[in-house]
């Protein structure tokens, strides 16, 4: 039995590995929120890549999905409904595009290249997180 | 065409590497978040690890492949209300944004409704607010 430490170890690794390649293939820091984000503010040239991606993401998720049972993993954190969930992407959505990045682009990315506002970004949306956790649990 | 094959590769571990560790469960992610009861330290090995590989691979490599140079702007308004939204809604369903495409991939209903208005989020905040110029 593998603990679960070593698995998120591992797979920050490999997390680590992919934005190193997306960063020396294209040249652009790929954090998701702004792989992503940026196809719905197009530059001529500049979404294929985003495409493939993020293509590759998902398919790689789904074979990790199949073939690890620990991967395979998903569970529904208490008192959260579809509503939740979609007032929680709406935040997610406008939030990182208004600070300039998420979890990758400004905690793994941004901080991995020594960038100040990266690790601000990041110890204020960590913070949130903790708060908001919080104050669900209070509420629910 | 290398290229592609480059990115698509760079798009699949990174993928495996969410699902792998654990990211791409929302009860994990929350786990981390809540100080109260049982914490769940999984999600810091995650940032580890992620920063160990990138941030020693990219000072490694900057020279070689003249990798952009941190660009760190100003502590602006905008970066800190942004990171605090971002972070009210990463607590709130468990999903940042690789984590719920990533979950995509096994077709969770909860990542397709956050996907869905992750993207109205993104619209607003460069349509309405400008950003991302």
């Amino acid at each position: 039995m593998v603990p679960s430490f070593l698995y998120g170890f591992l797979g920050g690794c490999l997390i680590g590995l992919g934005s190193l390649l997306g960063l020396i293939a294209t040249g652009k820091i790929p954090g998701i929120s702004g792989v992503f984000g940026r196809l719905f503010r197009p530059k001529p040239g500049d979404s294929w890549w985003r495409v493939i991606f993020l293509l590759g993401l998902i398919a790689g998720a789904a074979a990790a999905f199949q073939f690890s049972e620990h991967a395979a993993i998903f569970r529904i954190p208490p008192g959260r409904s579809l509503l939740i969930f979609a007032v929680a992407g709406l935040l997610v959505g406008f939030g990182t595009r208004l600070g300039g990045g998420c979890t990758s682009g400004h905690g793994v990315c941004g901080m991995g290249m020594g960038a100040r506002d990266s690790l601000v970004a990041t110890m204020i949306f960590m913070a949130a997180g903790f708060v908001t956790v919080a104050a669900f649990r209070i509420l629910l | 065409m290398k290229t592609r094959a480059l990115v698509l590769l760079a798009g699949a571990l990174f993928g495996v590497g969410l699902a792998i560790s654990g990211m791409t469960d929302p009860t994990r992610v929350v786990g981390f978040l809540d100080l109260s009861g049982a914490w769940d330290p999984t999600l810091a090995f995650v940032m580890g690890g992620a920063l160990l590989v990138f941030g020693s691979g990219y000072f490694l490599l900057r020279k070689r492949f003249s990798l952009p140079a941190a660009s760190s702007g100003p502590i602006s308004g905008k970066l800190v209300v942004g990171a605090m939204i971002f972070g009210a809604g990463w607590g709130l369903g468990g999903f940042c944004p690789g984590p719920a495409l990533a979950d995509l991939g096994r077709l969770s209903i909860e990542a397709l409704v956050f996907v869905t208005t992750m993207a109205a989020g993104i619209i607003v905040a460069q349509r309405v607010f400008r950003a991302d110029r």
